[in-house]
């Protein structure tokens, strides 16, 4: 008997009207939990029911608790028939079970029902008493936290990376299932609800089992998706990165000066070549054979392009670094100083050892702690098309997870082919239509430093860190990390425009954010490429053989206009970049986005040249010359919009091929794609030039205008895939996230390839161009992590899905932004360590105050607050309690339950007296924090939601909890709702509200890393039905303004000291 | 190439304050773009009509939504569907319960049921206010006068409580309720140059001293309804004009103190015994419901006409009207001074305000 849930129902408010007679309604509600139901009594003849109810417990596994979601639902009191429900709420209970979240679940929570929506609102009390402690990693895996958060999470420090943990869990559709038939849509819907909050918890679960085996305690860039297999089935699939994550705790001690960062491109020596037997194996450019010859002589004949003055400063600072760091590993230390080059290549081996002995290599996280990425490959993708059945055992979900395991060691190889050891920026994603299912992952190659993948290296002291050669870190992970000579694809390599030691290929595809320490000109930019191809009808095997013909084809196009789109900006790099494959019943959508940037440790970019097929032509000729003066315009034009004026490159580098000023540079293929069976591409155009559009037909043409017509943003407007903008750094706080979702039919049934697209690209264009227009009164302002999500519901149907957030910034300090970069930098990640940890929104208690002045009529409302308020006292001082463990001795083992009302009380006279100590401003925060929660008739608290991982101008101080939902919707009176955009419009509201309404009830004020995974729209208008499938995901969050904290930092800092002291005692 | 479904939605919610006008208004959605498109501003942006189009359906979708919560305003603060900064709430709410001047004074003093609601059409096309807006702003006036009806305390603080309306839209407000409550006539021909304002400003003045709530806030009843026991009392003022002496003493009284001050004196002194009798006669009959409802026409037909009539200057009115006042108190006979203040108070401020072209 691991654990205790206790719930209890306090009060309703505007609950529907479900006497017509009386216009009242006589409320109750039920509270499951597994197969345990409790009732509250009837509160007749109100809209607003107090029922402050006993607590209900429930006596639980912990596996259960993980599992299961706290179901409660309330009904309508008929004496004489059937009760009829209102609606229902499920509550994630996960956030209680490991002790550094929320402790408490208080909160009004919208009533949700799948046929009406939002129905008026409930506040629930929720609590879990864990007890019985040996046993607690038994079965579950409570105690496992889960980021959404594609980076390590702001006041954590990954001791240990471990890796890639991944799993699948299948079950039988409710929709599908025969009882369908005869029951109602509100019935299958709530069953599938249900079924996938089961399902995903079950998944977390077993994740953090895993996670637990490898000896980690939390999962970072957790990904989960639902794929919608309709008759054969329903799955659930996950993949994250587990991490052993400690909280910072010191001010300074362990937090990583950006500047000396270290080194990066240490692996990156001509040595690395010498075990490379397992490279390009895979691959048809580099047959296996010629590979170790050719890799000898390069250790020896490499190291004459270095200037002298280098192999003296790695010697100097390597020589510590064996010291420290050897025994620990166990590798002789015979090598040490002398030749650099051995060192590293046992370094590289250790990483790769460790690195191999894992299944996959994968990293789900996007952005990477200083000194973690030494060097990128570029990006690996593989796709399958599968042909779905029906899974016949729902325990053993084999086939799915062998379709995966295949593709997932695709990438592997492809990563070993680009001489990298790992795949970083590592996803998942499916698109299936009927029967077809085609399989994508994508991430990007690259090699590691390995003293986060071994344990024993949790010390990283400064010395530790310099361990390598300080090169520039700036450009480190643009040096290539394969052997020059025997390059997987062809690639023009210069030296390094920025150390001039190491090469560099011309382009890079990434599918990672850009590390904070590149050095870059100018602004990024965010690219598309689209693409739009029609596909016949079929059925089964042949449908499947098709699609994964085109997919190749679709691949390459879809990188060559990347490329040219890069081009037209002169720009050198992607990153972010990430391409999704639709596929419909007539049509396949490919679309790409990425976030362009000039590196300036890369070549600057040719530019584009036109050439006609047929010279002579008079005609012809003038209207190539005609594009060819529109292309270099808007080249210019772009330049200047974009702030790309890399330093001049005056300056010759030794023996390196520096490209002619115009040069017709080679598409540098970055893929190495796949379709179905492993079938290559070379998407190097052989060995033709990729930046001569050739003008030979109507198509090129098109094609040509359609490269033209992308309209750059109006002014004082930027956007980008990524977590940040490449080029600003003055974050103001303003910011909108929103989501908007378009569908567009297509009128014309014979469309060509060549209109489709057109009609897709516009569809893309427009929907960017009505987002600046909406959000021009934040201006100067830019749309970050711009995630597009394609996707063909019907024949003829493309709908594309958007969530973004807005953000303003500071015009006027743009200029001097590199410079400050790093510093700004380092303060938010001192600031990062601070455990202060108080809710705070001024605004709120204001509006508190304001509010609660003005019901003061409503005899009720006094009432209420003061018992809510009462409760909400005792989780404040919970809440309080969670940071005051900190100050207290790590052994000391009270744990959370067991002596519960003692431990509180303590804690709460700590808090108090720790409150008095700080400002007066904390002390009315607290307060309003304690009011803000469950007041009555008071005002909602803001939350905010940003799919990024942080909130500009603002601190996280605590992670309160996953937050991982799944709603449907479903209307029968579609046009009495506004049509679809209606019906839409209003679940998407409502699908926010029940998310902050989650956050808000766990004490957070903001979700970061909020993504909407699944938009599934099925109308049918004729029926006057529309039905809606959405779900999200994100971390709640605390945080507090960095103007706040200035105030409280004093106090912050002598708390912080405490800490640091009872961690040394441990 | 039709768009299926087009949707776009904030976390805080997204609005401006214009097309919230151009809803509120009762513009199409198409009109509303055709609004915007002309207004220019737009230019800076390249925006096309698909873009103004695709953003006015956005935000009108979001009022719509919204405006069940308008309908009971407190509720619009810890609702949970929208997240709505406060200052966003209050111009919400403000701008939903605002009213056109020209609709309001059509209706005014009109019973707030269907019958009238049957004739906003008409009132539509005379004010040239859009249906849909005058429907809304009927359905407010409804709704206010409904929830405040039944309640206990000041009417206008009750309003701005369960409204949260600002102070002068409250006041407003309360203005429509009691002309709707007492069903004042307002719509006759003669009153038609009187304003909303003008009158809302009379009703004001009649709720701060005439209602039972004016004198003690501690009573149970509430402003809406006046002062029975005090309209019985202005019978006792039938003296002023029944008794022969009294009035020829108030007249003379009246005169002795304007002599030389105006030019329209003679005009008072001839029509001082008519125009007394005229706010006497208002007084006295105010018991009955009927002359209550007339109670403006009777105050411009008996008073405000002649007056008007005889070339009165606003300052010769005020002239006038205070020592007509004042010289009732020297009447040693004359015993109700306190009701007779507490008429003329109102109908002195009611007069001034009224009093013009």
């Amino acid at each position: 008997m691991p654990g205790k849930l206790k719930a209890k129902i306090v009060a309703g408010r505007h609950l529907p009207v479900m006497d017509r007679a009386s216009d009242l309604t006589d409320a109750f509600v039920e509270v499951k939990f597994g197969n345990t139901t409790f009732k509250t009594d009837v509160y007749p003849k109100s809209l607003n029911p107090q029922w402050n109810s006993e607590w209900f417990k429930f006596e639980v596994d912990d596996e259960d608790l993980q599992d299961e979601p706290l179901q409660i639902t309330v009904l309508d009191h008929d004496t004489y028939s059937a009760n009829d429900a209102i609606g229902k709420v499920y509550i994630d209970i996960d956030p209680l079970l490991y002790s550094e979240a929320a402790s408490v679940i208080s909160g009004w929570f919208p009533i949700y029902d799948t046929i009406h929506g939002i129905r008026g609102e409930i506040n629930v009390l929720v609590k879990v008493e864990l007890f019985n402690d040996l046993n607690r990693f038994r079965q579950s895996s409570c105690g496992v936290k889960f980021f959404c958060t594609t980076s390590i999470p702001k006041g954590y420090r990954a001791a240990i990376v471990h890796g890639f943990v991944e799993e699948l869990v299948v079950n039988e559709d409710p929709e599908y299932q025969w009882i369908d038939r005869i029951r109602t849509p509100r019935a299958s819907n709530e069953a599938r609800q249900r079924l996938i909050f089961l399902m995903s918890g079950e998944l977390q679960r077993k994740i953090g089992l895993k996670v637990l085996e490898m000896g980690g305690n939390a999962v970072v860039g957790y990904l989960q998706c639902f794929d919608l297999e309709g008759e054969s089935g329903l799955v659930v699939r996950a993949i994250g990165t587990a991490c052993t994550l400690e909280k910072l705790s010191s001010g300074s001690g362990t937090h990583t000066h950006p500047n000396t960062a270290p080194a990066s491109n240490a692996c990156n020596s001509p040595s690395k070549d010498g075990k490379e037997p397992v490279f390009g194996e895979d691959l048809p450019s580099s047959s296996g054979p010629s590979t170790p010859f050719r890799a000898l002589p390069t250790s020896s004949s490499s190291p004459p392009p270095f200037s002298p003055s280098k192999p003296c400063s790695r010697q100097s600072s390597s020589s510590d670094t064996d010291l420290s760091l050897t025994p620990k590993t166990g590798m002789g230390s015979g090598s040490m100083g002398k030749d650099a080059g051995p060192l590293k290549t046992l370094l590289r081996q250790q990483t790769q050892t460790a690195l191999e002995q894992r299944e996959f290599p994968f990293f789900t996280l996007t952005s990477f702690p200083s000194g973690f990425l030494l060097h990128v490959g570029g990006v690996v993708s593989a796709r399958s098309v599968k042909l779905l059945d029906r899974i016949h055992n729902p325990d053993e979900p084999e086939t799915r997870d062998a379709w995966w395991e295949e593709i997932r060691q695709e990438i592997k190889s492809h990563a070993k082919a680009l001489g990298c050891h790992a795949v970083v920026g590592y996803s998942e994603s499916t698109s299936i239509c009927e029967e077809v299912c085609i399989l994508s992952a994508s991430g990007t190659a690259a090699i590691l430093n390995p003293r986060y993948m071994r344990e024993g290296c949790l010390d990283l002291g400064g010395s530790d860190q310099r361990f390598e050669d300080p090169s520039p870190s700036s450009c480190g992970f643009c040096h290539i990390p394969y052997d020059e000579l025997n390059m997987p694809f062809p690639a023009q390599l210069t030296y390094c425009f920025h150390c001039r030691r190491q090469k560099v290929p011309d382009v890079l595809f990434t599918t990672i954010d850009l590390p904070s320490d590149a050095a870059i000109a100018g602004k990024g930019c965010f690219i598309q490429a689209r693409l739009c191809r029609l596909k016949k009808k079929g059925q089964g095997e042949a449908n499947a053989t098709a699609i994964s013909n085109q997919l190749p084809f679709m691949e390459y196009e879809l990188h060559t206009q990347l490329m040219n789109k890069l081009k037209l900006r002169s720009m050198n790099a992607l990153f972010g970049l990430s391409i999704q494959i639709s596929v419909g019943e007539n049509m396949l959508l490919g679309l790409a986005s990425a976030t362009g940037v000039y590196l300036t440790a890369l070549p600057a970019p040719g530019g584009i040249q036109i050439a006609g097929k047929t010279p002579g032509d008079l005609n012809t000729e003038q209207h190539i010359l005609n594009i060819q003066k529109r292309i270099n315009d808007t080249i210019a034009k772009n330049k200047e919009f974009y702030e790309v004026n890399p330093p001049d490159l005056t300056e010759e580098v030794v023996g390196s091929p520096i490209p002619e000023p115009r040069l017709r540079s080679r598409l540098f293929r970055s893929h190495s794609e796949s379709s179905d069976e492993l079938s290559e591409l070379d998407l190097s155009h052989g060995k033709k030039d990729a930046f001569v559009l050739e003008v030979d037909d109507t198509d090129a043409v098109e094609d040509i205008q359609s490269l033209l017509t992308d309209a750059s943003p109006p002014k004082g407007f930027y956007s980008c895939n990524t977590e940040t903008m490449p080029g600003i750094y003055n974050w103001t706080s303003a910011l909108q996230m929103f989501t908007s979702v378009r569908v567009l039919r297509l009128s014309n049934a014979n469309l060509s390839n060549q209109a489709l697209n057109k009609v897709f690209t516009d569809l893309c264009e427009n929907l960017l161009k009505s987002f600046y227009f909406k959000l021009r009164s934040m201006i100067p302002c830019c749309l970050s992590h711009l995630v597009f999500s394609v996707a063909v519901p019907e024949e003829d149907l493309i709908q594309v899905a958007v969530t973004a957030v807005a953000m303003t910034f500071d015009k006027d300090q743009t200029q001097d932004k590199p410079a400050e970069k790093p510093i700004t930098k380092g303060c938010s990640e001192a600031e990062d360590q601070l455990q202060f940890s108080l809710e705070l929104c001024t605004d709120s208690s204001s509006i508190n105050s304001q509010s609660s002045s003005k019901n003061s009529g409503v005899p009720e409302s006094s009432h209420l607050s003061t018992r809510a308020a009462s409760v909400d006292y005792g989780s404040f001082a919970d809440r309080c309690s969670t940071w005051l463990e900190l100050l207290r001795l790590k052994a000391h083992t009270i744990r959370r339950g067991s002596v519960k009302t003692s431990r509180r009380t303590q804690s709460l006279a700590h808090s108090v007296s720790s409150l008095e100590h700080s400002s007066p401003l904390t002390d009315g925060r607290s307060r309003s924090l304690r009011s803000s929660r469950s007041f009555g008739g008071s005002s909602v608290s803001v939350v905010k939601m940003t799919p990024l991982s942080f909130l500009p101008g603002t601190r996280i101080v605590k992670y309160v909890g996953i937050i991982n939902m799944f709603f449907i919707r479903e209307t029968t009176s579609l046009r009495e709702e506004g049509g679809v955009s209606g019906f839409l419009h209003s679940f998407v509201a409502e699908v926010f509200a029940m998310v902050r309404a989650h956050v808000a009830a766990l004490g957070g004020n903001a979700v970061v890393s909020y993504s909407m995974k699944d938009c599934v729209l099925m109308e049918n208008p004729n029926k006057n039905q529309c039905q809606c499938l959405i779900n999200v995901s994100g971390d709640a969050v605390i945080y507090i303004r960095e103007t706040d904290q200035e105030v409280t930092g004093s106090t912050a800092n002598i708390r912080l000291s405490c800490t640091s002291s009872a961690d040394g005692a441990t | 190439m039709a768009v299926e479904l087009d949707v776009f939605v904030g976390n805080t919610i997204i609005m401006s304050e214009e097309v919230y006008q151009l809803w509120l208004d009762g513009y199409t959605v198409n009109d509303a773009v055709k609004v915007r498109m002309e207004g220019g501003v737009l230019d800076e942006f390249d925006a096309k009509a698909d873009v103004v189009l695709s953003d006015t359906m956005d935000q009108y979708r979001t009022f719509q939504m919204c405006e069940r919560l308008l309908h009971s305003p407190t509720k619009l603060a810890n609702q949970l569907l929208f997240q709505i900064p406060p200052h966003r709430q209050a111009t919400l709410i403000e701008r939903y319960y605002a009213f056109d001047d020209v609709f309001v004074r059509e209706v005014l003093g009109k019973k707030l049921s269907k019958g009238t609601k049957k004739d906003l059409d008409d009132i539509s096309a005379k004010t040239g206010v859009m249906l849909k807006s005058c429907r809304r702003q009927f359905d407010n006036f409804k709704r206010v006068f409904k929830v405040v009806e039944e309640l206990k305390g000041p009417l206008v603080e009750n309003i701005r409580q369960h409204f949260l309306l600002s102070d002068k839209l409250a006041r407003d407000y309360a203005a429509i309720v009691f002309f709707a409550n007492n069903r004042f006539e307002t719509g006759k021909r003669k009153l038609q140059y009187l304003t909303f304002q003008d009158l809302a400003f009379c009703a004001g003045q009649l709720i701060n001293n005439w209602t039972v709530g004016a004198v003690d806030n501690m009573v149970e009843d509430m402003d809406v309804d006046l002062d029975k026991e005090f309209l019985q009392e202005l019978k006792e003022l039938k003296v002023l004009i029944t008794d022969k002496d009294l009035l020829d003493q108030h007249k003379s009284l009246v005169c002795t103190a304007l002599r030389g001050k105006t030019k329209a004196f003679n005009e008072m002194e001839a029509n001082f015994k008519n125009l007394s009798r005229g706010l006497v006669n208002i007084a006295t009959k105010l018991t009955n419901t009927k002359d209550v409802r007339d109670f403006f026409i009777d105050l411009v037909e008996k008073f405000i006409e002649p007056c008007r009539s005889d070339h009165w200057t606003a300052a010769d009115m005020k002239l006038y009207l205070t020592h007509y006042t004042n010289s009732a108190h020297i009447l040693d006979t004359f015993k109700h001074q306190v009701v007779w203040d507490r008429y003329m108070g109102v109908i002195k401020s009611c007069i001034f305000k009224m009093y013009h072209d």
